[in-house]
């Protein structure tokens, strides 16, 4: 990595709860996943802040995780678009991956 | 097999309805392949075969993705995803390095990756485990060849050990046919799509025995099929598919509404589920509340049983649902025909009058006490009442509750929050039914299915004796009527939750011996309304 390059490849980290019934489950992973595609910054994704943390473009790592209600999400990007991504994904998950209500398979 | 022209005697199988609808035609079989595959003990080859079949299964499941609709369209682009996610295959590749063929190393990564599905906590995890299986499944066909094989005329009568969702949707549907499994479950994925796209579906119907050349028929809502039905059997059964369509746009109607009888008496329709999936897209102004909750399906499922939060979870999801109409759970009923490994007794000479509900969670005091403590902790969210199963004797009902009194003082002595929900019992030996009077249940509920069958010594699942297998038999009814009128005179609440509550040719039976309120599949709800606005109590016979 170049040293000038330092300052816009800081890592930005975001974090948001995840309040949808059914968690981290097959649709909203597709979401996210493909949300995170979206943007050409490495994404991470965590259940901890300490992480360990995984690909968040990869839905077989993120259903891995099956992560239910109730677990906070921690996110991590690294690249030019970091900014976006990061309020994109928090956006998402706030938005309970505009899941319909009562509506909760996947 | 008897040779053709002789007269095969009709032969009644059993199951339960994942689907309704009639169906009529004769049955495909369809048997799973074994891998034919020959490996070529070339590491680079099997590489490049396994990159090929996970390259044509993806273009098959998208092709299939572009013509489905609804439900279909996220489990298949949920599948598409996980597939091109080169992480899946990653673990594969590596054994395939190590000398491994490719769908041996394909099955293992698969069956690994699968197995931490079904040990997971969470009941919709556990659920995808289906969906994984058919990524699995898909691939090994396209690496072995026998993709091609699967294919199915249209309407065909499906008859398999279970089915997997892609192979569903890769069927012509638009002539009809039905799907008979011997294994599979109402809550999935295929069920979902058999429901949505009207397809008559049977599930757990065991043994299909082989009939190739017979004419089967299908009454999904009654989750019955008769191989080389008789004359009048098959009339029977037209004459209640032309009424169906008629019966469908009326109790369409009905479906949302209170039940009443002609003369104006509420009668109490309530639903039968056997986890927290079948409430999915269910409006709870269906019913006056759940009559009966199967908690066999929690267990069994994932390799352990399942533990006090996944159980309290899924308890207080259906209690939240219901909002503040009653809800019966039943506690473990295994036992007889529903083995549960490491649980039931194998080899028992005769399960069904062997250890099997009440008997069986009181030897089992460590399973038992974690339902307990589950049930306890969320009956604060509802309305809750507990109703245990194949009580036989007072005592059994008086040791249960002081578990729960030993369970509730110690969650309080926590400041765990809990409550002590209604305690009563199923009655369904016809015994209990007799001695009614001498269980200290807060309420009663009639399992019609065990009663019938215990009181006529006839196995509802033993196609040969299914007509003495009869509710309307003088001495059934005599102990519903038995049981109805000790509710009424003690104030004690009594139900009805077998097939019975949802047969539209029987509730008039049933309300005449007493009952009030009955329980069925709510696939069958709009019908049980309607057969109860049909009956006046006011006429002879009901009619």
């Amino acid at each position: 990595m170049n040293a000038p390059q330092m300052s816009s490849q800081a890592a930005v980290t975001g974090s948001a709860l995840l309040t949808n019934a059914v968690g981290l489950h097959a649709r909203p992973s597709v979401k996210l996943t493909q949300l995170a595609k979206s943007f050409s910054s490495t994404i991470s994704v965590s259940t901890d802040a300490a992480g360990p943390w995984i690909d968040a473009k990869s839905p077989v790592k993120i259903m891995r995780v099956k992560a239910p209600q109730g677990t906070t999400l921690y996110f991590e990007a690294l690249g030019d678009d970091a900014q976006e991504a990061i309020t994109a994904l928090v956006d998402l998950v706030e938005r309970r991956f505009d899941e319909v209500e009562g509506d909760d398979h996947g | 097999m008897k040779s053709k022209g002789t007269i095969m005697a009709e032969l009644r199988l059993a199951g339960r309805p994942a689907s309704p609808g009639f169906a009529e035609g004769a049955v495909v079989r369809v048997v799973e392949q074994k891998s034919t595959r020959l490996p070529t003990g070339d590491s680079q080859r099997e590489a490049h075969d396994l990159k090929q079949a996970i390259k044509d299964a993806l273009a098959s499941i998208s092709s299939l993705a572009d013509r489905a609709e609804g439900e279909a369209v996220e489990m298949l682009g949920f599948q598409v995803a996980m597939l091109e996610d080169d992480a899946l295959a990653e673990a594969a590749f590596e054994s395939i390095t190590q000398g491994e063929s490719a769908d041996k190393a394909w099955r293992k990564a698969l069956d690994s990756e699968i197995e931490t599905y079904r040990a997971a906590g969470d009941e919709y995890f556990r659920a995808r485990s289906a969906d994984l299986e058919d990524i699995r499944d898909t691939v090994l066909d396209h690496l072995s060849g026998s993709h091609a094989a699967f294919s199915v005329p249209p309407g065909a009568i499906i008859a398999a050990r279970d089915l997997a969702p892609s192979r569903f949707l890769s069927v012509d549907w638009s002539k009809g046919g039905a799907i008979l499994l011997s294994e599979g479950s109402p809550t999935s994925h295929v069920a979902m799509l058999a429901r949505a796209r009207r397809v008559p579906m049977i599930v757990g119907l065991g043994e299909i025995p082989e009939c190739s050349s017979s004419i089967i028929i299908v009454d999904g809502a009654l989750g019955q099929a008769v191989v080389s039905p008789r004359e009048d059997t098959r009339a029977s059964f037209l004459a209640r598919q032309s009424a169906d369509q008629e019966l469908a746009v009326k109790a369409a109607v009905v479906e949302m509404q209170p039940a009443v009888t002609k003369d104006g008496t509420p009668i109490a329709v309530m639903i039968n589920i056997a986890g927290v999936d079948d409430l999915a897209r269910l409006d709870p102004k269906i019913c006056d509340g759940i009559g009966l909750v199967r908690t066999e399906f929690l267990f069994g499922e994932g390799p352990n049983l399942p533990d006090e939060e996944t159980q309290y979870r899924a308890y207080r999801r259906m209690l939240e649902w219901a909002e503040a109409r009653p809800v019966t759970i039943r506690t473990l009923d295994a036992g007889g025909d529903k083995p549960i490994a490491g649980l039931t007794i194998d080899g028992e000479s005769n399960p069904f009058l062997g250890v099997r509900g009440v008997r069986l969670s009181l030897q089992r005091l460590d399973v038992f006490r974690v339902q307990i403590r589950a049930l306890l902790r969320a009956a604060p969210h509802g309305s809750l009442k507990v109703m245990v199963p194949m009580i036989t004797a007072p005592f059994e009902l008086d040791a249960v509750r002081t578990l729960f009194i030993e369970e509730y003082e110690s969650l309080k002595a926590k400041s765990i929050a809990s409550k002590m929900p209604l305690l009563g019992m199923m009655v369904e030996v016809p015994a209990a039914a007799l001695a009614v009077s001498t269980f200290n249940a807060d309420f009663f509920s009639i399992g019609s299915n065990d009663l019938v069958q215990y009181t006529t010594a006839a196995g509802r699942d033993i196609g040969a004796v299914a007509s003495l297998a009869d509710l309307r038999h003088p001495a059934v009814l005599k102990l519903i009527e038995l049981v109805a009128s000790y509710g009424r005179s003690s104030g004690r609440d009594v139900s009805l939750c077998g097939d019975a509550g949802g047969d539209s040719d029987l509730i008039p039976f049933l309300l005449r011996a007493g009952i009030r309120s009955v329980s069925a599949a709510p696939t069958l709800v709009g019908r049980a309304k309607l057969s109860i606005a049909n009956f006046n109590f006011e006429k002879v016979g009901g009619a």
